[in-house]
């Protein structure tokens, strides 16, 4: 017989004094954000917002606090804010980072905190950047399972190391940090770039997966890996903390191998 | 002023972006594994040339026309220069290929400093390899030897 145990209640309430990090640091910051409107002008445009903020805060809430308080016309993307969906990557103090998991407190804040939009795509408004480049070298390397023969009945098996193999590039969130962060990419934006390899990556290594053989073909371009010149910046980049680099390079060995 | 703004998601690629197909052959790869391989015969060939040339016996000093002379009578030194002439000039000229490659933002820009890259490397490969082959130290024009003193007199 057993003895149902009664929920804990969701809500704790603690006595008073107890728990809390006391109070939160504030400070002020200068947020300097690139802007650009065609309906305005052609001409992209620095402009300059003061704001007090808190310890706790990310470069997303500065943002924010300027959109909702300052100035209504600033516009960017964010979905999730938490790190997940990877719709606000973008250039601050010169790096390539997501908004939403940058805490300004880790930024110089003495000096004004450079926002910009990311690079070598297209900028639509602000900080949007049209990303279908992006998105179309990510549908040409087909992301997506391709199985030969019959449906399983039941479903596909694989061992824990089967699945460690390409565990890493399973993370992207397809936010583009990588890509444009490339200076390959920012040329003439013509290679397939690294978000592109990472996600075939997840599928050549994929042990369920029987279309390896055709990615890698793909690749073989001469817009594709030979174009990586191991410069590491998506790896820098990522805010997934992927190997983007030696992903890079595995498919490279793969290539060869098959090959040679 | 006002901006046609299209609809997102509309599939549209801007044209600076669409990537021309049938870009296959490998090339490109064979290319990046020539890199590599010549890279690494580079590295033997040239520290041998260095150390023989600098070091070995009286070393630099030894360096002078009647040197040169010598070491190219024997076709080791022949195989040998050849070999790092090519595999340098290949190798360099490649590297300078793919700078362009990254670099030139424009097609015409592009053509124009890989035509000059081909042109120059075709010219250093083939006269550094008829100077190998050709490379007589005591030449005689109708029938005078040409001074120099290098030669036994005849
Ligand atoms: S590999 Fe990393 S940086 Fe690149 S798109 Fe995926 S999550 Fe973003
Ligand atoms: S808003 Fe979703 S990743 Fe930053």
């Amino acid at each position: 017989m057993t003895t149902e145990m009664a929920e804990p209640a969701s809500r704790i309430d603690l006595a008073p004094g107890i728990g809390g990090g006391g109070e939160i640091p504030s400070f002020d910051i200068t947020l300097r954000v690139r802007r650009y409107n065609p309906e305005v002008s052609a001409e992209p445009a620095w402009d300059e917002f003061s704001l007090t903020m808190y310890g706790t805060d990310r470069v997303l809430d500065a943002l924010h606090k300027v959109k909702w308080e300052q100035d209504g016309t600033l516009s960017f993307r964010r979905s999730c804010a938490h790190g997940v969906c990877g719709s606000d990557a973008m250039r601050i103090n010169g790096r390539n980072r997501l908004a939403c998991k940058t805490l300004l407190k880790d930024l110089d804040t003495s000096k004004p905190i450079i926002v910009e939009p990311i690079k070598g795509l297209p900028v639509e408004k602000d900080l949007i950047v049209d990303m279908e480049p992006f998105f179309q070298s990510y549908r040409e390397i087909m992301p997506f399972l391709i199985s030969k023969g019959h449906e399983p009945t039941k479903e596909r098996l694989q061992s824990a190391e089967e699945r460690e193999r390409f565990d890493d590039t399973t993370k992207c969130i397809l936010c583009a940090a990588c890509t444009s962060s490339c200076p390959v990419f920012w040329t003439d934006g013509q290679y397939f770039g690294p978000a592109a390899i990472v996600n075939a990556h997840r599928f050549i290594f994929d042990s369920r997966d029987d279309a390896g053989d055709m990615r890698l073909e793909i690749l073989n371009d001469k817009e594709g890996v030979w174009r990586c010149r191991t410069v590491f910046n998506c790896t820098d980049a990522c805010p997934r903390g992927i190997q983007v680099t030696k992903a890079i390079s595995e498919v490279k060995q793969a290539i060869l191998n098959r090959k040679i | 002023m006002s901006a046609t703004i299209e609809t997102p998601r509309s599939g549209r690629i801007a044209p600076q972006y669409r990537r021309s197909k049938g870009n296959g052959g490998s090339f490109e790869m064979i290319a990046w594994l020539f890199m590599r391989l010549s890279g690494i015969v580079l590295v033997v060939l040239i520290f041998g040339h260095l150390f023989v040339n600098l070091m070995v016996g009286q070393g630099i000093h030894a360096i002078d026309f009647g040197f040169v002379a010598g070491k190219w009578a024997s076709p080791f030194w022949q195989v040998w220069d050849l070999a790092m002439l090519w595999l340098a000039m290949l190798h360099g000229s490649n590297g300078v290929r793919t700078i362009i490659n990254d670099y030139a933002e424009r097609n015409a820009t592009r053509m124009w400093l890989k035509g000059i890259l081909y042109a120059a490397a075709a010219v250093i490969v083939i006269l550094g390899t008829l100077v190998i082959f050709t490379f007589n130290p005591c030449p005689v024009v109708n029938g005078v030897p040409l001074p120099g003193g290098f030669c036994p007199a005849p």
